[in-house]
């Protein structure tokens, strides 16, 4: 029963907002981190008790919610992206009085919910308000610390986010008109049997015009950046590990697969923005001298690639731009988690500041490389596999000159986190960081367990590849 | 019809109340008040889809997104606000006379009302069909709509309850 993903953050949401004094404080970690644990283990253990509807009061009361391959992948990723966050927020704000602690778990699992509930939605109208629901949880957390920067980012967000609901709503007013229902399935025969049909061309434009915002593809990024960077350490971990996948990348990977499978020529339109993304996002990269903002542009270029791979119109593609989202949750997650450490230790996020880091924080520095590795697509790490296979993708699919452009681009990726690792960690150590040390536990060992993961899901690619992608290729 | 009419009219009425109060906060709340009165008619012409997605988005979120933003402004003093009605007036004096020419050119082009020819206009609303709209077929938004206002509510205590110390 998938409703158990929605309902069951809820119930906890409220159960430790009950006047319990301080207990209540003391239990939003705990609730907040066994949530998502227990996100992992369902489906990990049992990937195939959640096909099911949820029906209660033998049918009368039915939610539409139905997980398949492609939703439990989400679902895992986001589950080890909120623990990501939930173990750096815990160092951060472990003063047990104050009350930042509690307010952000609850703003994560609320953030949860919503990112769980569009993973399990089968209608557009449910989507949307699913979608708000993460969107709202963002502009908080982005401003949670109320500096003026991190507002800046927040309204930056919340404007563009409301352009993109605008476009949304009035795409699903468009198919209640033309097609009087917002179901998938509804949704689906008309675009397959709408033809030339402008107004139902109209609605899809405008949708995935909303989602290219939402997921901060060129040209709609301009958020991107000041979002990720203005935001407090765990709130970066989970924007960039995992929200904005989940709200614009997602959703893209889920609607074109199924949905508007094909219409209208759309992978003509993710194949020259998933090319443009990933250069413009790439070349901004190489400039920037902020930590954050450097993560924030490559996470741009990254979307870029998972767009690429659903240009290839094929269950491939659909399959390696889902892997690809999983191993961006992982490696960006973890790259994020890094940088909170650097910036913890020594209170500076300006590369040009810092150097020969990796002496005084040796975790945090081999734990990076790996990071960037695998984002770079070198074997035999996780990201390798995935960006094979949409090269492998757009090559059977007759765009071969995207293939080869989605290799050149890799260069890129490998030079600006070249660039970091030398600025930041490698070289001489500068004498104004001679007292650092490694990062407490907090920080060090999610960033050493997503390493491991990214080794893992590298070296097992090929169980990986008979067990979950080939089913997820059949979405 | 009287009964469509006389909502019409409030419509109209609270409408006029959003764009003409001067405070911000009585105006994002004379719009959610007009998304309900919009939300009732809508019920009435039959549109119960529209109607429980006009209620959810519009009287629920935005308002909270309203009032949100609306308590991150500071007041404008009496001189400043003065002045800034005058040149209101002076910059926008035509729009009223707009409205009302649009209003009359309307019902000019489109008498007969067209709902006379349309499908018979239920009398009151259709309770069952709302429930049915509500409990049978968008039960996922209601669990996602409950979230919403509490991820709303729990916004605006996060950024705007008072910190210990008394800072802002």
């Amino acid at each position: 029963m998938p409703l158990v993903f929605v309902l069951v953050p809820l119930i906890a949401l409220l159960a430790i907002n009950l006047p319990l004094g301080s207990l209540g404080k003391k239990l939003g970690f705990p609730t907040a981190a066994l949530l998502a644990l227990l996100q992992i283990g369902a489906v990990l253990f049992a990937p195939g008790a959640w096909a099911n509807p949820s029906d209660f009061l033998g049918g009368s009361v039915r939610f539409a919610f139905s997980a398949d391959r492609l939703s439990l992948l989400l679902l895992l990723s986001i589950g080890i992206a909120v623990l990501g966050a939930l173990c750096v927020a815990r160092y951060l704000f472990r003063d047990s009085k104050s009350e930042e602690g509690p307010r952000f778990f609850n703003l994560t699992i609320l953030a949860m919910i919503g990112m769980n509930g569009v993973s399990l939605v089968s209608d557009l109208f449910s989507l949307y308000v699913f979608l708000e629901i993460t969107a709202v949880s963002s502009y908080v957390l982005i401003a949670f610390e109320r500096q003026k920067e991190g507002l800046e980012g927040a309204f930056k967000y919340l404007i563009l986010s409301a352009v993109a609901t605008v476009m949304m709503l009035s795409s699903i007013g468009l198919f209640v008109l033309a097609v009087g229902d917002t179901s998938f399935a509804s949704v689906a025969k008309a675009v397959a049997e709408g033809g030339g049909d402008w107004v139902v061309l109209l609605a899809v434009g405008l949708f995935v015009g909303g989602l290219f915002i939402k997921g901060g593809l060129v040209p709609f990024h301009a958020w991107v950046p000041d979002a990720y960077s203005s935001a407090p350490a765990p709130v970066s971990v989970l924007l960039a590990g995992i929200v904005t996948k989940t709200t614009g990348v997602y959703t893209l990977i889920r609607l074109s697969g199924s949905v508007f499978a094909n219409a209208f020529h759309l992978n003509l339109v993710f194949l020259a923005v998933g090319i443009l993304t990933i250069f413009v996002g790439a070349l901004a990269a190489m400039w920037q001298k902020d930590m954050k903002r450097m993560l924030a542009y490559s996470s741009v270029s990254q979307v870029g690639y998972i767009i690429l791979a659903l240009g290839a119109a094929s269950p491939l593609g659909a399959a390696a731009a889902a892997f690809h989202l999983f191993n961006h949750a992982i490696f960006k997650g973890q790259l994020f988690i890094n940088a909170a450490a650097v910036e913890k230790q020594t209170g500076t996020r300006d590369m040009d500041q810092m150097g020969g880091l990796s002496a005084r924080m040796p975790l945090s520095s081999w734990t990076s490389v790996v990071a960037f590795l695998s984002a770079a697509g070198i074997p035999p790490l996780a990201g390798f596999w995935s960006k094979l296979l949409i090269v492998v993708a757009l090559w059977k699919a007759g765009q071969s000159g995207f293939a080869v452009a989605a290799i050149l681009a890799s260069i890129l990726t490998l030079a600006y986190f070249l660039m970091l690792q030398r600025k930041v960690f490698f070289g001489k150590l500068s004498e104004r960081f001679a007292s650092v040390k490694e990062a407490s536990l907090w920080l060090v060992l999610p960033a050493l367990i997503l390493a491991l993961v990214s080794i893992g899901v590298g070296l097992f690619f090929p169980l990986l590849w008979d067990t979950i992608l080939v089913q997820v290729a059949g979405i | 019809m009287i009964v469509i009419f006389v909502v019409l009219g409030l419509m109209v009425v609270s409408s006029l109340w959003t764009v003409m109060t001067r405070s911000l906060v009585r105006s994002a709340l004379g719009l959610a008040l007009t998304s309900v009165i919009l939300t009732i008619l809508m019920f009435q012409l039959g549109a119960t889809m529209a109607a429980v997605f006009e209620l959810s988005v519009c009287a629920g979120l935005i308002t909270v997104v309203f009032i949100s933003t609306i308590s991150m402004t500071k007041a404008l003093t009496h001189a400043a606000l003065l002045t800034k009605t005058r040149d209101r007036l002076k910059r926008y004096w035509y729009l009223p006379a707009l409205l009302l020419v649009a209003g009359a050119v309307l019902a000019f082009v489109l008498s007969p009302l067209p709902f006379e020819a349309a499908t018979p206009v239920p009398a009151a609303i259709d309770f069952d069909a709302l429930k049915q709209m509500l409990w049978k077929d968008r039960q996922t938004d209601l669990l996602g709509q409950i979230t919403i206002i509490f991820a709303g509510v729990t916004g605006v205590i996060v950024l705007f309850k008072e910190r210990k110390g008394g800072q802002e």
